[in-house]
């Protein structure tokens, strides 16, 4: 058979059922084996839609996204969604079609050196080199891709091999003697976790993404349940742990709460599972937590002791951990009441510190109260992908995830343009689940495109802009650090998104009135197909609190 | 708690890796021989911002597997996370870590010395002080091959430079654990 045809038995037979992408000259052969292959191809209208679609769809259903393009611009708009997955971990394999092998190194049309511009970025990459490696080589990516830390894997095959016939026997085992992730955890290890945190009198256990990545929420909350043990979740781990709740503390980091923070910078332990200590929770790395003894528990080992040293590291998944951790701690029947004095002091903050925001006394829709509406008409019961800015953060803030792959945001690279095709994604992935993608007005537009393929293809999200006239993040920082001197931040008047929306064959609607807030946004969520909802909000408002750039935990402000 | 041995002071916990050593490594690298493996290792070392100090790359006695020995300075990098990047690429098989007194270090140098007149029989001198080899002789230079471990290569360096040292190539350095074990 075609070994394109042999593509599709792999993918197949490797439980994938829909794939995003766009043709092109290079790829050809890989499209005419979609034709009646038997998987749904998304046909997007950009590259980069396709790639945030293959995450989405990922982060969604933890199972991997796949996006197709051609060589050169093909390939090379795929570039920033395979930098997103990496840094968040976002199992996707990327197949790239490749100029002829006699044309490889010729600058031929549409040559783009696409391992070579993506090596930095992806978890693996593999260039083929003959035909015959073509269905070993896409099962590789896809066990790389799901195991140990996810991440991006690119499969680059050259269009004439494409077409080769060769001898496809099914794969059923891959064999790659430098890839064997750690999964169990060192018993002693967490013995000695268990036994730390029996004696710690200021605990906090700060979960990240990669307790998400391992679909680890249950053993987290068991955990943390076992006791009365306070918790805070970084922008990826939101939902990890159901907010909201008692024990919970909010989000940590940049625009976490006091509470998340101040505990922090008090614990004497703080035990951090499938977290990286980004700059974003960290702030000032040589004020971090300053009291603190570190169990750091995480599945990559490149991770741990990276930005702060472990004093008892953990190598492994989480889901397989924290059971074991749980039970051991509990072994040990510590004693509750040794956390009252410290229960004490974060209620005190909770108290004097709530999140909290001044309404408007006129119509207008403040941000925050856009996002509480959301919350309110959905009941909490959507999965919410963000774009990038102050929007991103009130999300964070405002909509209180209980329970995992209900967050959908980039985190690690923070790309505008991000929301919208991974919501595309996520409601592709689960289609009887609500998808809403809270957008700005300045991350709407950098893939809009999309619209058209969830008219076309018939998916139906929901798209809220908030819209505040402003690249409202860089406004902010230009207000607050660079003498409010508005650089290239005003968006002006256009698109008018109802328009645009309608353009594309979309529902546009608006809403600037606080009283008619509700309504429209349920109006949007009932309303069949795709939806674009332009919600004018406050220009001027800052997203607070936040530990300014380079700053410590202390040192938040507002 | 009742059982002394569940109490734990946590003062008592000490951090693990993320140290400096303050001394030079050796690793020695098992990688499979698959275009895009070095340019995987340089890109890492360059985008990590570790620096390597030598590089030597060549075929075992297995075909599909290829020896890398890098030599990277333990006073400004965390080895422990050279090596655990380093591990995370795929095609990347084993790393050893080689610990100075257990392993035997090679490299081979070739130095091309002025040498004429008076100078010439100094330099053939220091040449059979370090075992070196004369490997091409011309009116008013010598080439000379000298392997060892880099200190060596270093002193033979310090020795003939002020003959005029045209040019020196070095082959970056190699090595073995002792003993009978794989390294
Ligand atoms: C692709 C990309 N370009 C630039 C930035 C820098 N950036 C971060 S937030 C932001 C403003 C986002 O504006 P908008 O989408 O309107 O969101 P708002 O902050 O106003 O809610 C910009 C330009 C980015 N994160 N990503
Ligand atoms: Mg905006």
């Amino acid at each position: 058979m075609r070994a394109v045809d042999a593509i599709m038995e792999c993918l197949k037979a490797e439980g994938v059922e829909h794939v995003f992408g766009i043709p092109g000259g290079a790829n050809l052969p890989t499209y005419d084996a979609l034709y009646d292959a038997g998987l749904r191809h998304i046909q997007c209208r950009h590259e980069q839609g396709a790639g945030h679609a293959a995450e989405g769809y990922a982060k969604a259903s933890g199972r991997v996204g796949v996006a197709l393009a051609t060589s050169g611009p093909g390939a090379t708009n795929l570039v920033t969604a395979i930098a997103d997955a990496v840094m968040d971990s976002v199992p996707t394999v990327f197949i790239t079609g490749q100029v002829r092998t006699d044309l490889l190194g010729t600058d031929g049309f549409q040559e783009a050196d696409v391992t070579g511009i993506t090596l930095p970025i992806v978890k693996h990459s593999l260039m083929i080199r003959s035909a015959e490696e073509i269905p070993t080589a896409i099962h590789e990516a896809f066990h790389i891709a799901r195991t140990g830390r996810p991440g991006p894997v690119l499969v680059d095959v050259p269009q004439d091999l494409s077409r080769e016939d060769i001898a496809y026997e099914p794969v059923d085992s891959v064999e790659l003697p430098g890839y064997q992730p750690t999964t169990e955890g060192n018993t002693k290890q967490i013995r000695l976790a268990a036994k730390a945190l029996a004696n710690a009198r200021r605990p906090v256990i700060y979960a990240g993404g990669g307790v998400v990545n391992a679909d680890a929420s249950k053993e987290l909350v068991e955990l943390c349940l076992s006791d009365k043990l306070p918790v805070t979740c970084t922008l990826m781990g939101l939902g990890a742990f159901p907010a909201p709740h008692d024990q919970w503390l909010g989000m940590l980091g940049m625009h976490g709460t006091r509470a998340a923070n101040y505990a922090m910078d008090e614990a004497d332990l703080i035990v951090g599972i499938g977290v990286r200590f980004d700059d974003r929770v960290t702030g000032k790395l040589s004020e971090f937590a300053p009291r603190a003894k570190f169990v750091h528990i995480d599945v990559d080992p490149a991770e741990i002791s990276k930005n702060v040293p472990a004093h008892i590291p953990i190598v492994g998944d989480a889901k397989r951990i924290l059971p074991k951790l749980t039970a051991e701690y509990r072994a040990l029947a510590p004693d509750t009441a040794r956390l009252d004095g410290w229960w004490k002091r974060i209620d005190g903050w909770r108290d004097k510190h709530p999140l909290r925001y001044d309404d408007s006394e006129t119509a207008e829709i403040k941000p925050q109260r856009m996002i509480e509406a959301l919350y309110e008409v959905t009941g909490g019961d959507a999965i919410v992908a963000s774009d990038v800015g102050q929007h991103q953060m009130w999300t964070a803030q405002y909509f209180h995830f209980d329970g995992p792959r209900k967050w959908i945001n980039s985190g690690g690279l923070g790309t505008m343009g991000f929301g919208l095709p991974a919501a595309m994604g996520a409601k592709v992935a689960r289609p009887d689940d609500n998808v809403i993608c809270v957008s700005g007005d300045g991350s709407v537009v950098m893939n809009a495109q999309e619209l058209a393929t969830c008219v076309t293809e018939n998916i139906p999200i929901k798209v809220f802009v908030m819209n505040n006239g402003y690249l409202g993040m860089v406004r902010q920082w230009q207000e607050l650090f660079w003498d409010r001197r508005y650089s290239s931040v005003d968006m002006g008047k256009s698109p008018d998104l109802v328009k645009l929306a309608d353009a594309y064959g979309a529902t546009g609607l608006r809403v600037q009135d606080k009283g008619e807030l509700e309504d429209v946004v349920k109006a949007a969520m009932d309303a069949d197909g795709p939806v674009l909802c332009d919600v004018r909000v406050t220009p001027e408002e800052n997203c607070y609190p936040m530990i300014p750039a380079g700053q410590a935990a202390r040192d938040m402000v507002g | 708690m009742t059982d002394a041995t569940d109490i734990l002071n946590l003062d008592d916990l000490e951090v693990s890796g993320g140290g400096r050593t303050g001394r030079r490594h050796i690793l020695s690298l098992l990688v499979e021989n698959k275009p895009g493996v070095l340019a995987r290792i340089a890109g890492l070392f360059a985008r990590r911002g570790f620096n390597i100090d030598s590089l030597a790359v060549g075929p075992t006695d297995d075909t599909t597997i290829s020896r890398l020995t890098l030599t990277v300075d333990g006073a400004t990098h965390p080895i422990d996370q050279v090596t655990k990047q380093l591990h995370k690429l795929v095609n990347v098989i084993k790393i050893r870590d080689l610990e100075p007194e257990d392993a035997v270090a090679r490299e081979l140098a070739l130095f091309k010395i002025s040498a004429d007149g008076d100078s010439r029989a100094q330099v053939m001198q220091f040449a059979e002080i370090f075992r070196g080899k004369i490997v091409d002789v011309h009116k008013r230079s010598l080439t000379i091959e000298v392997t060892g471990t880099d200190d060596k290569i270093e002193a033979f360096e310090e020795m003939v430079r002020p003959f005029g040292l045209i040019e020196m190539v070095r082959t970056g350095e190699i090595a073995v654990a002792r003993g009978k074990s794989a390294t």
